[in-house]
């Protein structure tokens, strides 16, 4: 019984071991090739390059055309980050909203907020486009910012709603007795409270919108303003064929900021996930 | 008992500050969502491109789509084959793995974050670019299988093959599912477990009568997301092989793109976003309805 057991477990290590580099060599063959010559890239199966070269690192970095890559990297951040601040500053707002007051036509406002997590993109982005070029955005970030500031995330408002529920409501009832109006209780209360919620949000959201290529394929349409995702697509068409070791460096760290935040931020994943379940 | 009224009364009246807190969301789902929503119908009754503006043309947009158009249907098939494909393996390799993780051994976690990376990167062009490389005639996995005396294949270069090495794109991003899955089967009682074996159920019996049912809500939930994300893929099909080749790649969102922002054609562009959405909204419904007769729920269902 006892070897049974341990023999099984052995047999899952193997598994999941070998599982997990094959999983994971795409993309340590993808480092690896980013030091090696275009010659190498195709000719050898390892990770480790026989020769170790940066090029790839400093002409890929030159980027396609007038634009060096620092002028993508600065684009996506100038696109993401105001992005994410709005979806995780207004989902919290509305969450609290849903989850702690009640008001008309709340039933009905809900079923839509729902529904809306079922609405396809496909449906809405042809009128989306032709709304933002008669305001104007085109060519700018505001048709990613200002939707994301009205809260038009549903799934974030979905997932902070869980956890505003998982608060005790005599916290609210003390604090308002203690003299606190409903927009204190949201700042000193909720959002110290919210903390997690807060944080896997933004996190999601962040990976989610710095690979989204959909989006500003359809508005972003000058190079200046090109964030990492049209970039790559331009480095790829044009360095067909030849120098692939530049365009496997340069995708190789647009992947990194992604990366990063999924190692130092892990635990909010995992939070994020098992509450509300996931897309991706 | 005055208190206790008046607590009653203060718990049915309305407070009106949830409404100024909902408010931005009202807006944005008035003006970003509704609307365009709404528009898209519109739409796809008139035909026009950016420029001129929308004449109203009736059905014919849908007539054309369905008795005059080849590649909508070609669009069509590939998508759905795509879509069973690539959600029920995700679905089932994600599964397989959570089970495998949930032995009680260590490291689990070390695990857990190996699989998941690759999810991270999502639909990103980084990744449909190292795609582009493993598969390429003279990419990765060729030369892996030349090395054990295996012929080399085509993978996105001939018709036969390229959906599917699109489709195992999706699959090695099985992450999300299997945490979803890793957390449900957490949550089944260990009792049920051993009182399986002192009945002598072999683990084949053990799974189909334990694990699996009380592991449908999640299968449920896992299988709408997505499909709803499977029948909206666009990245992958459009970046790795662009629709080709001979459209075995041509995805229902990369048509619905092209009509659009490459041909102009907005108003047949949203009859096309239309049939997707009914069709999305049929396999939803399917999905939904036949719920209750292969998912178990220990509260009954009711909460």
């Amino acid at each position: 019984m006892v070897a049974d057991i341990r023999r099984n477990k052995v047999a899952a290590y193997i598994f999941l071991s070998v599982l997990g580099i094959v999983m994971v060599y795409p993309l340590l063959w993808l480092l690896g090739s980013s030091f090696k010559t275009n010659h190498e890239i195709f000719t050898s199966l390892g990770i480790i390059p026989k020769e170790v070269i940066t090029d790839g690192f400093v002409k890929g970095w030159q980027g396609p055309g007038q634009f060096t890559y620092g002028r993508f990297f600065y684009n996506t951040f100038l696109m993401v980050l105001p992005t994410v601040a709005g979806t995780v500053i207004s989902s919290a707002l509305v969450a609290y909203g849903f989850a702690r007051f009640r008001f008309p036509f709340k039933r009905i406002l809900f079923v839509l907020m729902i529904s809306q997590l079922m609405l396809p993109n496909a449906v809405i982005i042809i009128p989306r486009y032709m709304l933002f070029r008669s305001l104007g955005w085109l060519n700018t970030f505001l048709p990613f910012i200002i939707p994301a500031m009205f809260a038009t995330y549903s799934f974030f408002i979905f997932m902070m709603i869980q956890f505003v529920r998982g608060i005790p409501k005599e916290l609210d009832e003390s604090a308002y007795i203690d003299g606190c109006n409903s927009f204190t209780i949201f700042s000193r209360i909720m959002v110290p409270l919210l903390k997690p919620a807060l944080f896997s949000a933004g996190i999601f959201q962040f990976i989610w919108r710095w690979n989204d290529f959909l989006n500003p394929l359809i508005y972003i349409n000058s190079v200046r303003n090109y964030p990492l995702s049209l970039a790559l697509r331009m480095s790829m068409d044009i360095t067909e064929a030849v120098n692939w070791n530049q365009l496997m460096a340069m995708s190789l760290l647009t992947m990194i900021p992604p990366i990063l935040i999924f190692f130092f931020a892990q635990r909010y994943f995992v939070e994020g996930i098992s509450t509300t379940g996931l897309k991706g | 008992m005055n208190t206790a009224m008046a607590k009653l009364r203060v718990r049915k009246r309305y407070n009106y500050a949830g409404l100024l807190y909902i408010s931005p969301w009202i807006i944005g789902m008035l003006v970003f969502q509704l609307y365009p929503f709404i528009a898209s119908l519109v739409y796809s009754f008139t035909t026009f491109s950016i420029l001129t503006p929308p004449k109203f043309v009736g059905l014919q947009n849908f007539i054309r789509i369905f008795t005059n158009d080849k590649i909508f249907y070609q669009s069509l098939k590939v998508t759905l084959i795509y879509v069973f494909i690539a959600v029920p393996a995700k679905l089932a390799f994600a599964l397989f793995i959570a089970m495998v993780l949930n032995i009680k051994i260590k490291y689990v976690n070390f695990y857990r974050t190996i699989y998941y990376m690759p999810s991270i990167l999502g639909g990103s062009v980084a990744v449909s670019i190292l795609w582009k490389f493993l598969f390429a005639r003279q990419g990765l996995i060729n030369q892996l299988l030349l090395d054990i005396g295996l012929p080399y294949v085509d993978w996105l270069g001939s018709p036969k093959w390229a959906l599917y090495t699109i489709s195992l794109l999706t699959v090695w991003q099985f992450g999300s599912s299997m945490v979803i899955f890793l957390a449900g089967l957490k949550q089944i009682p260990g009792e049920l477990y051993d009182a399986a074996k002192v009945d002598g159920a072999g683990r084949i019996r053990t799974f189909l009568n334990i694990t699996l049912p009380l592991i449908t809500p999640m299968i449920f939930f896992n299988l709408i997301m997505q499909m709803v994300n499977a029948f909206q893929q666009f990245t992958a099909a459009f970046v790795i092989t662009n629709g080709g080749p001979m459209k075995s790649t041509y995805l229902y969102g990369v048509m619905i793109y092209e009509n659009a922002f490459n041909f102009f054609k907005m108003g047949y562009a949203s009859a096309l976003s239309w049939v997707l959405f009914v069709i999305m909204m049929a396999f939803t419904a399917m999905v939904f309805k036949s719920s209750p007769f292969w998912t178990h729920y220990e509260d009954g269902g009711e909460f």
